[in-house]
């Protein structure tokens, strides 16, 4: 059990910036995922924790202890892989084994860890089978009981699921989940899938070229993106972005947004006063923009007429793409509507929900 | 259906002849030569190997002429029984029994009225005579072509009859030690394994460690090093046959076993590292990254991971560098010569000084072929079946 550190860590390769002064706190037994578009740092946050890669400035911490001199086999962490990383010319008993025979464990013991493990994931019948007899989802349970027998301090998981079909991703989801309750250990946890962050993490560190954006509950990311960037990317389909300008009209604050103007609720507007006048980006999820026939009761609605793009059917719901003069809009109705391609619907937003960001620093205003 | 089936027979069937084609162009001269070297000499300068199951020489001419009085065994007149060697020995010659058949017998003509054979005929006639009377009876096959080349013979006869009369030459003893003669094949055969086996070990062991660290250790200018080692495999071997000569003369390494070993150990290395490093550079990173977070040493990873890993890689240098340096001449010419002499110098020298006798040749051949043969059946699923299955994602 450890908590974990990063202080204004930064790597470089040559001029290459790989991670930008990343400071974060991790409590210990949290479940962090490392979220972000790929190439944007998060891999590399992982490997410098595990020691695969060297720190060029700062501090890692595990625990009370700074790990940079510290080889990856004495930081007590382990880790599992995208590509499983399973020892090929060994059994799958041998290759949970292997590690603890490195660390001169006793016999026994292995043996004791070994079943436990295999009991935990499910696959006692398959530890005397080779890993190339063994299906995606066996190796992928391999490779997690192998960082389990280890009893470590800190797992660290790299995009492990994301070999396996979508069916079983989501079965496997929900039993890394288990498992982090079930061993009560700190789980850092590196994934480009946004709905395995939300879905997992109990708080979600989002990164963008190397730069920390926001870390957060998946809850928190939702509701109150950080900017116009943690906005778009968490959120499926993306966050609707529309350039406006906030303007005052018959003493009430409004959204001009060129095709058309929307009401800013009352209680938005006094936060949003010292911007009156000024250019900015509104932001309004798919999910708050209804088909105003069917536009769940109590919400502080803003009507207006668009042209229906296309339109996707989910069967719970519908996606569909609307289009004004100048601006294209995902919005995500019941699957009563009548919204059909060429249309031309009204659409209620659902104005309780939407985000302010500032046109220069992108940073949402609040 | 069994449209279907006929033409899967058909689509497959130029594959099929190419490779049925391709096996016989490997697989008739090499047979060719098995049962050449069986063969008594006798019969190998007369006739070709397809001969071998034939009726022997003159048998037919026999049945023809004089079957149907003396008997297809030559046994039917008594008085003139053509299986007893002393009668046959006064007709040894083709013209001596020329004349016995066109003479008289008891007032009759011998071949009462047949055509008189021709001379070549008669010979063949005379030939076979031989072969039934015991004069110069041979087996169809024999070993002794084999017994010759191993025991180093080098006579008119064969070494189990000149050891019988006690003509043998005088290095030969008659006696087991005869294998070892240092004129032989056998002598020659564990030479060529006291060269080969040190010469493939060596450069395949030195290879893996450089592969690994090319590929897992960094180190500075690991790359200007390699570059250096692929770039050395250009030199050509006879550039620095005097150079190395010199050397070895002044260390008195000429003609050593160990002299030959560094060379071919030297000469392997460059394209042996080449091969390991992008073999094992090629194995997946995150199983290395994996076994340090493990826990495991670079020597643990690298005979417990590594090494497994790269069987396929090891055997197929293993072949190349076993084939080359067994079949080699040159340098165990350069640096062995005569002193210790390999399986290569001595059917040189047989070439040279026995350039009728291929009958021992072609046992000398067989003997060291015998090995790569071997060596290439026991390691060829190394070819075909890919070791890291399982590894990662398939």
């Amino acid at each position: 059990m450890a908590s974990v550190k990063y202080e204004h860590v930064t790597k470089r390769w040559g001029n290459v910036v790989g991670i930008n002064d990343l400071s974060i706190d991790i409590e210990d037994k949290e479940f962090i995922v490392y979220v972000g578009p790929s190439g944007c740092g998060k891999s590399t946050a992982l490997r410098l924790l595990a020691g695969l890669e060297s720190i060029t400035e700062g501090k890692i911490y595990i625990g009370d202890r700074a790990v940079n001199d510290v080889k990856p086999k004495d930081r007590d962490i382990a880790m599992v892989f995208q590509s499983y990383a399973l020892y090929p010319h060994m059994s799958v008993y041998e290759n949970m084994a292997f590690g603890l025979r490195q660390r001169k464990t006793s016999k026994s013991e292995i043996d004791r860890r070994v079943r436990d493990a295999a009991d935990i994931l499910g696959i006692e019948q398959l530890l005397a089978r080779k890993p190339g007899q063994l299906s995606g989802g066996q190796r992928q349970r391999v490779a997690i009981g192998r960082a389990i027998v280890r009893e470590p301090n800190v797992f660290l998981m790299d995009e492990p699921l994301s070999n396996l079909d979508a069916k079983l991703r989501v079965q496997a989801r929900a039993e890394i989940s288990k498992l982090h309750q079930r061993l009560e250990t700190t789980f850092i946890y590196v994934t480009h899938d946004q709905v395995e962050a939300m879905t997992m993490g109990t708080r979600i560190m989002v990164l963008k070229d190397g730069v920390k954006q926001q870390i957060d509950t998946p809850q928190n990311l939702y509701e109150y993106p950080t900017n116009l960037f943690v906005a778009g990317f968490i959120g499926s389909p993306a966050m609707n972005f529309v350039d406006a300008k906030l303007v005052e009209r018959d003493g009430k604050m409004v959204a001009d947004c060129m095709d058309f103007i929307l009401d800013v609720p009352e209680d938005k507007a006094k936060v949003y006063r010292q911007h009156l006048g000024e250019e900015v980006i509104l932001g309004i999820r798919p999910e708050d923009t209804h088909d105003v026939e069917y536009c769940p009761p109590g919400i502080n609605k803003a009507l207006v007429e668009v042209k229906v793009d296309v339109t996707e059917l989910l069967g719970r719901e519908v996606v569909v793409y609307l289009t004004s003069e100048h601006i294209h809009l995902v919005g995500i109705f019941d699957s009563r509507t009548k919204a059909r391609m060429g249309n031309t619907v009204s659409v209620a937003f659902n104005m309780d929900s939407m985000h302010i960001f500032d046109k220069q620093t992108e940073m949402a205003i609040r | 259906m069994i449209s279907d089936r006929i033409k899967m027979i058909l689509s497959g069937l130029p594959t099929h002849v190419v490779l049925i084609g391709l096996c016989l162009i490997w697989l008739v001269p090499t047979f060719g030569l098995l049962v050449t070297s069986l063969r008594p000499f006798q019969d190998i300068n007369q006739s070709g190997w397809w001969t071998a199951l034939a009726p022997p020489r003159g048998a037919e001419e026999y049945s023809q002429t004089c079957a149907s009085c003396h008997g297809s065994n030559g046994k039917e007149i008594a008085t003139a029984d053509l299986t007893d060697p002393e009668l046959i020995g006064q007709y040894s010659r083709s013209i001596k029994l020329l004349a016995m058949l066109k003479r008289e017998i008891d007032g009759q003509p011998h071949l009462q009225g047949a055509p008189a054979p021709e001379p070549q005929q008669a010979a063949d006639i005379a030939d076979y005579l031989k072969r039934i009377s015991g004069i110069a009876a041979r087996p169809r096959f024999t070993l002794s072509n084999y017994i010759d080349a191993l025991m180093g013979y080098r006579g008119t006869a064969n070494y189990a009859a000149d050891c019988a009369t006690g003509e043998q030459a005088l290095d030969l003893n008659c006696n087991v030690s005869d294998v070892m003669n240092p004129r032989g094949m056998g002598r020659a055969f564990v030479n060529s394994l006291l060269v080969t086996i040190p010469c493939v070990i060596l450069p395949l062991l030195f290879a893996s460690f450089a592969g690994y660290a090319f590929s897992w250790l960094d180190f500075p200018g690991r790359m200007l090093l390699f570059a250096l080692l692929v770039g050395l495999q250009i030199v050509p071997l006879q550039m620095t046959l005097i150079p190395i000569s010199r050397v070895y003369a002044q260390l008195g390494m000429n003609g050593t076993f160990i002299g030959i070993w560094l060379f071919h150990t030297g000469f392997g290395l460059p394209y042996a590292i080449y091969l390991m490093r992008n073999f094992i550079g090629s194995l997946p990173r995150e199983i290395f990254e994996s076994a340090y977070l493990d826990g495991m040493s670079h020597w643990t990873v690298f005979y417990k991971l590594a090494l497994p890993l790269s069987v396929p890689a090891l055997a197929s240098l293993a072949i190349f560098q076993f084939l080359w340096i067994w079949n080699d001449l040159l340098v165990a010419l350069v640096f062995l010569g005569g002193q210790k002499p390999v399986l290569t110098y001595q059917i040189s020298n047989m070439v040279s000084s026995l350039g009728a006798g291929w009958h021992l040749l072609t046992a000398a051949a067989f003997v060291s072929m015998a090995l790569p043969m071997i060596v290439f059946f026991a390691l060829q699923r190394f070819f075909v079946r890919g070791m890291l299955a399982g590894a990662v994602k398939g």
